[in-house]
């Protein structure tokens, strides 16, 4: 146990002397990544999914089917490293704007996201009853009206343990951001180490830091659950 | 008010609707029976266009609704239907319900007015929460006259068959319509709840609104109806006024079909 003292000691050496400082940050952008690109990916995910399932007897509704279908299979079929490395390199200097890792991240993971659940969506939207619908457009409400105000709200309500797992491996997945510069909780921790090349106590707090994050979404989404069957029953 | 003339409705090969033509004036109850499967919903799913005809002309005000150039969402505003599954919106508390097509609709009309109003600031215009408050007081009064006033604020799920029943017919209420289309709305109730839903189609039918309904309630046929249909294959076999509807019925069918269900 001598050996992990003098690790440990590294550790805490290298933590003092700005690790701290850095591994709140990564924290902070790990959690900012997953966040807004989670709310992204819902808001995307809502569009392509209403999209999909839309009667498509006119010609726009088909070309925009198509093109949610290319959107979709793009970023499900290609791995998110890649996806963030061609938007970071490629695609934000060919139009001639210069994007932060940061923001390039948010936007990536948002796309990404919401390609995954505009699927997940789209399950949820015929899940609710076609009566909803119809209730809605007998009482002179547009399509699209009818679709927000009635049938989304409760297609999320059913797919919403579904969101928090997305929500989760957007958090798992932010592990790939140093890809493009950004400080994210594993480059914080690899900081702290290549300091005094002890990787073993930075790369096991890391490892712990993911879990308990992890713990504690499940814990909200399991509170959240319990909360919204409550009110089914009691309502 | 609604005018028929040579409606089809035809899934794939299968006629559903041959060649009807009716007329139903303005306070008229129309009550449709007829076997399962002889396209009563069908018939007054096209009324309202929620199932396009396949041919023929839905005259609504004057206008041909089946053209699909017409924008359907606006007659709909004044075409009630209430449903067998009731359909309230689940995700909405009683009320919300009530109010919530006439609030949108509103808003969605008074937008622009309501927009230029605000920079002129020009205060003879109804304002958003005008709007609202109107709807709510119009849906509290509705819930009164349904007797659901203390349901207000509950979500539909808690509430029993008959009482979402009566909220449906309070929410087609609300739009203020000229007619209102029934399919079967009794037909999904535990039996003790069927008389409560019945008695409140009576009250609004007294009111004077013209309605159209799919039921197999014959006592409402018989007491409310101001001209019964029977409808077989697709078509209209029969059309009186129900005291010689149910006393010398001449087609075959509808004597056969009244030997069972009276
Ligand atoms: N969407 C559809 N696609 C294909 N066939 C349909 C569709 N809707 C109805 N039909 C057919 O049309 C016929 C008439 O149906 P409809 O629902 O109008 O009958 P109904 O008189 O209302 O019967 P019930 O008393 O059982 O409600 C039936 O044979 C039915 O199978
Ligand atoms: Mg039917």
């Amino acid at each position: 146990m001598g050996k992990f003292n003098v690790k440990w000691e590294a550790f805490a050496d290298s933590w003092r002397e700005g690790g701290d400082a850095r591994v709140i940050e990564g924290l902070k952008n790990t959690l900012t990544i997953a966040i807004i690109g989670l709310v992204i990916g819902i808001v995307i995910g809502v569009i392509i999914a209403v999209v999909r399932v839309m009667p498509k007897y006119k010609l726009l509704p088909k070309i925009l089917d198509k093109i949610c279908y290319i959107y979709t299979s793009f970023f499900r079929g290609t791995p998110m490293v890649v996806q963030l490395l061609v938007g970071y390199y490629v695609l934000f200097p060919l139009m001639g704007i210069t994007v932060s890792s940061l923001v390039t991240c948010i936007i990536i993971f948002g796309l990404n996201s919401g390609a995954y659940l505009s699927e997940t969506m789209r399950a949820g939207i015929n899940s609710v009853d076609s009566g909803q619908m119809e209730a809605g457009r007998a009482l002179g409400l547009s399509y699209g009206a009818t679709m927000i105000k009635i049938v989304v709200p409760q297609a999320i309500k059913n797919i919403l343990p579904t969101i928090g797992n997305e929500f989760i491996s957007l958090i798992k997945e932010t592990s790939v951001v140093s890809f493009v510069g950004a400080v994210d909780l594993y480059n914080a921790f690899r900081y702290i180490g290549s300091n005094n090349y002890e990787f073993m106590v930075p790369y096991l707090i890391m490892a712990m830091f993911y879990i308990v994050i992890v713990l504690i979404i499940s814990l909200g989404i399991k509170l959240m659950e319990r909360s919204l069957r409550k009110s089914d029953r009691r309502n | 008010m609604i005018d028929v003339i040579n409606l089809t409705k035809r899934y794939g090969k299968l006629t559903v609707l041959d060649d009807i033509s009716v007329s139903i004036k303005k306070g008229e109850k129309v009550v449709v029976i007829g076997p399962s499967g002889s396209g009563k919903s069908t018939f007054l799913r096209c009324l309202n266009c929620m199932e396009d005809p396949s041919g023929g002309q839905i005259i609504f005000k004057g206008e041909n609704i089946a053209d699909m150039k017409v924008d359907i969402n606006k007659h709909r505003r004044h075409i009630g239907m209430v449903f067998q599954q009731f359909n309230l919106f689940n995700n909405k508390t009683v009320l919300q319900n009530i109010m919530l097509a006439p609030v949108h609709l509103q808003l969605k009309e008074t937008r622009k007015a309501r927009i230029k109003a605000f920079f002129n600031k020009d205060s003879s215009i109804i304002t958003k929460k005008e709007i609202i408050e109107n709807a709510r007081q119009n849906a509290l009064r509705l819930l009164e006259r349904v007797g659901l006033s203390e349901k207000a604020d509950q979500y539909p799920s808690s509430l029993s068959g008959g009482q979402k029943q009566r909220i449906a017919i309070a929410r087609s209420l609300a739009m203020n319509p000229d007619v209102i289309l029934f399919d079967e709305p009794t037909s999904a109730l535990d039996p003790e709840m069927v008389g409560e839903v019945l008695q409140l189609m009576k009250e609004v039918a007294d009111d004077g609104m013209t309605m159209v309904v799919v039921t197999h309630e014959m006592g409402f046929a018989r007491e409310v109806g101001s001209r019964v249909l029977f409808m077989d294959g697709g078509k209209i076999v029969e059309d009186k006024p129900p005291h010689e509807f149910f006393t010398n019925p001449e087609n075959p069918r509808l004597k056969e079909f009244l030997s069972k269900v009276l």
